[in-house]
């Protein structure tokens, strides 16, 4: 991939203090893995932190180590990109609970065992901590941006709700301020489908060869449905056959689609843990900001000073436009400044990471004032 | 900064400084921008066209995509100073609630359209016995956006029956002034400022 000269570095902060957490426990030696991009200028004044979505990671511009497949958002991020960053010290940090060397349900625990389901459930604020520790460690008092797409927006808002003076703008795409009962749905289908793999073993199966990656699969299929549009889904598979010219009256994969979806439940094993996707999906769900301020959305954003720009997608069904507009009204009603748009793309939920060219205007904009 | 419209240039000249003022369909932001960048305005908008919304963030302005018709019901009472609408109110499905929406969000409310019974729309009418297509109605009949066509006399007796307070009233012809009295005959353009 030939790519401007990026300035990348790849990161590990252990926090010297216990982290408390929303469920009451507190988790100790915890560490977090970033990646930066650009410089921090002199006055720490020019940071954006990106947060990923449930299964990305921290590599959002340089390769992933495990695929070698380029970052997730290598579109939007770069020299000259809509998040420059000849312009801007990006930083992104893998979420508490992932598996991608910050702290999760499979790192070890005091006893030196991996966690397993000894790991405390966690929720998005609770990831949000981890990530104000570690720009307590860079020095960063306020970010330029905090930007997220998917549950990396539920960060955003959670910060611009939580720590209000840590951001200067918040820009969410694709996203919601509280996780709806199909949501939860979604993700209680895939949960069950790792909890009712024999290879999960209650969630002990590290160091027991391979673990439960027929679930995990079927989880990350069921997810992946929901990522794209009907219409996208049609267009690309239709009723096509995997190479065959008739079906064979078997189950094999014998449709495109069964087969893409296959290939996508399986690849995911090689790069993501079973338990953290059981621990993540768990934080989505509990996500509700409101509910974290006497019910009211508006509240939650009655001390925040900061620039707001929501974008939501026509073809996405998972957090339609209707979640983002619910947002912006909040917001409005608490006397934010505040920016709303409903973007066309036939990609569903998945939009957010591909070409959309209006998307790219928008961010950019949005983020060079 | 490139030259406004003139009704936009009209209210951007009589707009309070450092005011909040709320652009209900604010298109591509020229207004805006204006009242941001020369009269320090607190200015929000709402749009219903995503590319004009998107324009508008890129200018770092704060624009909400939404419908004149329906969305004015989620900002609070008197949240600003004025509630702008240029151009706007013919193209509404109720241009008389959305005034009411105006004066509601808004303490004074910036209303421009374009006048219907200006001469050369007449003589369209008269002479040819066609809608007019002129250079400020550039749209056929069945492709354009204005659903309720309105005059200058109109207005006013609009305003009356709700018993609304003119506060200002500017007529056009291009960007020339043109007096009160010709001003259904003559104004391409009206601009109304009201208060309750």
């Amino acid at each position: 991939m030939a790519t401007a000269a990026i300035l990348t570095s790849s990161h590990v902060l252990e926090l010297a203090h216990p982290l408390p957490l929303d469920g009451g426990q507190s988790l100790d030696g915890v560490r977090i893995s970033y990646e930066t991009y650009g410089e921090l200028n002199a006055d720490k004044s020019n940071a954006i932190l990106i947060c990923h979505a449930l299964t990305g990671d921290q590599h959002v511009a340089s390769p992933h180590p495990i695929t070698g497949k380029p970052g997730w958002w290598i579109r939007m991020v770069g020299p000259g990109k809509p998040i420059d960053t000849d312009r801007f010290f990006v930083i992104c940090a893998n979420v508490l609970g992932s598996c991608m060397g910050s702290t999760g349900p499979a790192s070890a625990a005091a006893d030196g065992l991996p966690y397993g389901m000894r790991f405390p459930v966690i929720t998005i604020r609770d990831m949000v901590r981890g990530h104000v520790a570690l720009l307590d460690a860079l020095g960063i008092v306020q970010l330029h941006a905090v930007v997220g797409g998917s549950m990396g927006g539920m960060q955003a808002l959670s910060l611009a709700a939580n720590w209000p003076q840590r951001a200067r703008a918040v820009l969410v795409i694709a996203s919601t301020a509280r996780h709806s009962a199909q949501n939860i749905a979604f993700h209680e289908v895939g949960r069950q489908a790792i909890m009712a793999d024999p290879k999960w073993q209650g969630g002990d199966y590290y160091g027991a060869g391979k673990g439960p990656e027929a679930g995990l699969a079927v989880a990350r299929m069921a997810a992946h449905i929901t990522y794209l549009s009907e219409e996208g889904m049609h267009e690309k598979f239709g009723r096509r056959l995997q190479n065959r010219s008739a079906k064979t009256f078997g189950f094999d994969a014998d449709f495109q689609v069964e087969s893409y979806l296959r290939h996508q439940g399986l690849s995911f094993t090689d790069r993501f843990d079973a338990n953290s996707y059981l621990y993540i999906t768990r934080a989505m769900d509990y996500f509700d900001l409101a509910e974290e301020h006497g019910g009211r959305l508006a509240d939650a954003f009655s001390g925040s000073d900061a620039r707001f720009c929501l974008v939501s997608f026509d073809t996405d069904w998972l957090y339609p436009t209707t979640e983002s507009r619910t947002i912006a009204h909040a917001l409005n009603a608490a006397g934010a400044p505040v920016s709303f748009v409903e973007l066309s793309a036939p990609f569903g939920h998945d939009s957010f990471l591909l070409d959309v060219p209006a998307l790219d205007r928008v961010i950019g904009g949005f983020l060079g004032q | 900064m490139s030259a406004l419209r003139p009704d936009l240039a009209v209210i951007a000249a009589n707009v309070a400084p450092r005011s909040r003022v709320l652009d209900v369909g604010c298109g591509d932001g020229a207004l805006m921008a204006a009242l941001r960048d020369t009269r320090a305005v607190d200015a929000r908008g709402l749009e219903l066209d995503p590319l004009n919304v998107a324009e508008c963030v890129a200018r770092g302005l704060s624009v909400i995509q939404g419908d004149a018709d329906t969305d004015l019901g989620y900002y609070t009472d008197g949240g600003f100073d004025y509630a702008i609408l240029s151009q706007t109110l013919q193209t509404t499905k109720r241009p008389d609630l959305v005034l009411d929406e105006l004066l509601r969000v808004g303490r004074k409310a910036f209303v421009s359209f374009p006048n219907f019974a200006h001469w050369r729309v007449r003589a369209s009418l008269l002479w040819h016995g066609r809608m007019p297509v002129t250079r400020l109605l550039p749209v056929a009949w069945y492709e354009t956006p204005n659903i309720h066509h309105v005059t200058v006399r109109d207005f006013r007796e609009l305003v009356a029956t709700k018993g609304l307070t003119v506060e200002g009233a500017w007529f056009l012809s291009g960007d020339k002034r043109i007096s009160d009295a010709a001003a259904n005959w003559r104004a391409e353009h009206a601009v109304f400022l009201l208060s309750r």
